[in-house]
């Protein structure tokens, strides 16, 4: 069975570079660009591991984390977040709201792929 | 850099320009055997025949040989070491370079721009925390990087993509490279601009201020049953300054209807320039007769009147500066203003003596008054404004109490203010 991420990024350049990195590893990746309807959206997908932006149209990437860890089915979801605002407290806020890797753009096409298998590698020794 | 690529990179202007090897070889007087032996590196080239080759390829010699490679090279070179954790084929990077000369540029291009906003970031942090605007900029900028480093470094590492892949990364790389030219440009114009008096980084409200404030505020053509329309919009750039300018520009219209200039400069000589009293006398709401004094000319008021406008959130929709009470120019202000006192009690006019921490011991006299700006309609709730107008006092009488107030917390030395949203940059007893 393929492993299936959703990329949550309303930066359609972003998102296709990674979809392209993600599909090579044999990802099955999903794009959605919107923050107001993401966690329906990612209840929907039950994907094994959301890429998450920071800065989303709607709802931010840090509230969407939050209301994601409080849902039973999600709280251990792997998340890798990406952020433009790369200062301390920012990261302190996504770690304290359950982020299991923090991102700053931009980013190496290297450090998605290695934080996007070690995370997965995690995962599935739990 | 050796030489021996030479052939490759006239294979590929050639094929660019659409000639068959035979075509072009007759229009450098050789065969076309001897120039295939060149395409292929297999024959060294220069003088009078790289000339004549250029030429029938309409482009410079010096595109041929190495010299605009070394440069690429160089920096495609740096580009590969900055890349943290890829393994760039640095044994490929000449045939890239030489290959795809004008894709390469493109790479090393945005390289050295990724490299120079990156150095960019960290100095203005600081700023970024306090300025949303330029928070936006930056994560423009950062976001468009990303997308580039993301997709030339597939084009560089990915041997075989497919052709399909290999287009659309393309047109995403020329179409990030517009757009992080574009934000780039914004943002030093931003920068260059922010430390001057008038700034008009298409902020609507600011572009507002300055507009207001090559008028003086005062605008005689709303006198008299003068329309808005008389106004000249011209020096505003954006259509969102326009709507916010009309609609100022409107409620102005209106007080001015409201209180005609002659019955006010007449009251006002004979009964002095008290907002209740204008207020009852012309029958006017007290905003009305606030924000009426606050921008007649100063042949009526005798000395600069200031006004501040905003809204329940506290958001500031309208300044004109007085001197000596500072106004900060991006919202925050000083919560102990009046103007957001008044909104605690709405409809009840408020009036405070106050004077500014930190500056000349200045007073001024305040007026604020909250009302409710719409009806929303049956049952709900409706929003609010309020208005402050702030005089300048020359003397104040001994027993007038008087509340100290500052512009802004990052500014205000008050280290006991029970108001305070942020420490000051400024030192204990500045």
């Amino acid at each position: 069975m393929s492993r299936k991420v959703l990329l949550i990024e309303d930066e359609p350049n972003i998102a296709e570079a990674i979809r392209f990195l993600l599909t090579r590893e044999g990802w099955q990746v999903e794009i959605h660009g919107d923050g107001t309807d993401a966690l329906q959206v990612i209840q929907g997908a039950q994907p094994d591991l959301v890429i998450l932006d920071v800065m989303l149209p709607g709802k931010s990437g840090m509230d969407i984390l939050r209301d994601l860890r409080e849902m039973e089915e999600l709280a251990s979801l792997p998340v890798l977040m990406l952020t433009a605002r790369g200062q301390s407290r920012d990261r302190e806020m996504a770690e304290n709201a359950g982020v299991s890797r923090f991102m700053t753009k931009p980013f190496s096409n290297a450090e998605v792929l290695t934080a996007v298998r070690d995370l997965h590698a995690q995962a599935t020794q739990m | 850099m050796r030489d021996t690529l030479t052939g490759s990179r006239i294979r590929e202007r050639r094929q660019i320009a659409g000639l068959r090897q035979a075509e072009l070889a007759r229009l450098a007087g050789i065969s076309a055997s001897y120039l295939n032996l060149i395409e292929h590196n297999r024959r060294r080239i220069g003088g009078k025949l790289l000339v004549d080759i250029a030429t029938a390829l309409s482009v410079e010699p010096s595109v041929l040989t190495q010299g605009i490679e070394a440069t690429l090279v160089s920096a495609l070179r740096e580009a590969a070491e900055d890349a943290v954790g890829q393994q760039a084929e640095l044994d490929g990077l000449e045939e890239f370079a030489g290959r795809f000369p004008g894709w390469a540029a493109v790479l090393a291009q945005m390289h050295r721009r990724v490299v120079s906003l990156e150095r960019n970031v960290e100095i203005l942090s600081d700023r970024l925390t306090h300025d949303p605007q330029l928070a936006d900029s930056m994560h423009e900028v950062l976001s468009t990087a990303a997308a580039i480093r993301s997709t030339a470094a597939i084009l560089a590492d990915t041997e075989d993509i497919e052709a399909e892949w290999r287009e659309r990364f393309h047109k995403n790389l020329h179409q990030d490279a517009e757009r992080l030219a574009d934000s780039s440009k914004a943002l030093v114009t931003f920068l260059d601009e922010s430390d001057t008096a008038v700034d008009p980084r298409g902020v609507p409200l600011e572009e507002v201020e300055a507009f207001f404030q090559t008028r003086n505020f005062i605008f005689p053509e709303l006198e008299d049953g003068g329309e808005v329309d008389s106004v000249d919009l011209g020096n505003l750039n954006t259509a969102a300054a326009r709507a916010v300018a009309r609609d100022m520009l409107e409620t102005l219209r209106a007080d001015a209807q409201a209180m005609p200039l002659d019955a006010v400069a007449s009251f006002v000589q004979g009964e002095g320039p008290d907002p209740i009293d204008l207020a009852r006398h012309f029958s006017v709401d007290m905003a009305t007769a606030l924000r009426r004094v606050a921008l007649l000319p100063e042949s009526i008021v005798s000395e600069p009147v200031g006004m501040v406008l905003c809204d329940a959130s506290g958001s500031i929709l309208f300044l004109k500066p007085v001197s000596g009470f500072a106004m900060p120019r991006h919202g925050e202000a000083c919560p102990l203003w009046p103007v957001f006192t008044a909104l605690n009690r709405p409809l009840v006019p408020v009036r405070k003596h106050v004077v500014q921490t930190g500056r000349a011991s200045a007073t001024f006299e305040c007026f604020a008054y909250a009302w409710p700006h719409t009806v929303a309609g049956y049952d709900q709730d409706p929003a609010y404004r309020s208005v402050m107008l702030v005089r300048p006092v020359q003397e104040t009488t001994g027993d007038a109490a008087v509340t100290k107030v500052g512009s802004n917390c990052r500014v205000c030395p008050s280290n006991t203010c029970t108001a305070r949203r942020e420490p000051s940059i400024l030192s204990e007893g500045f």
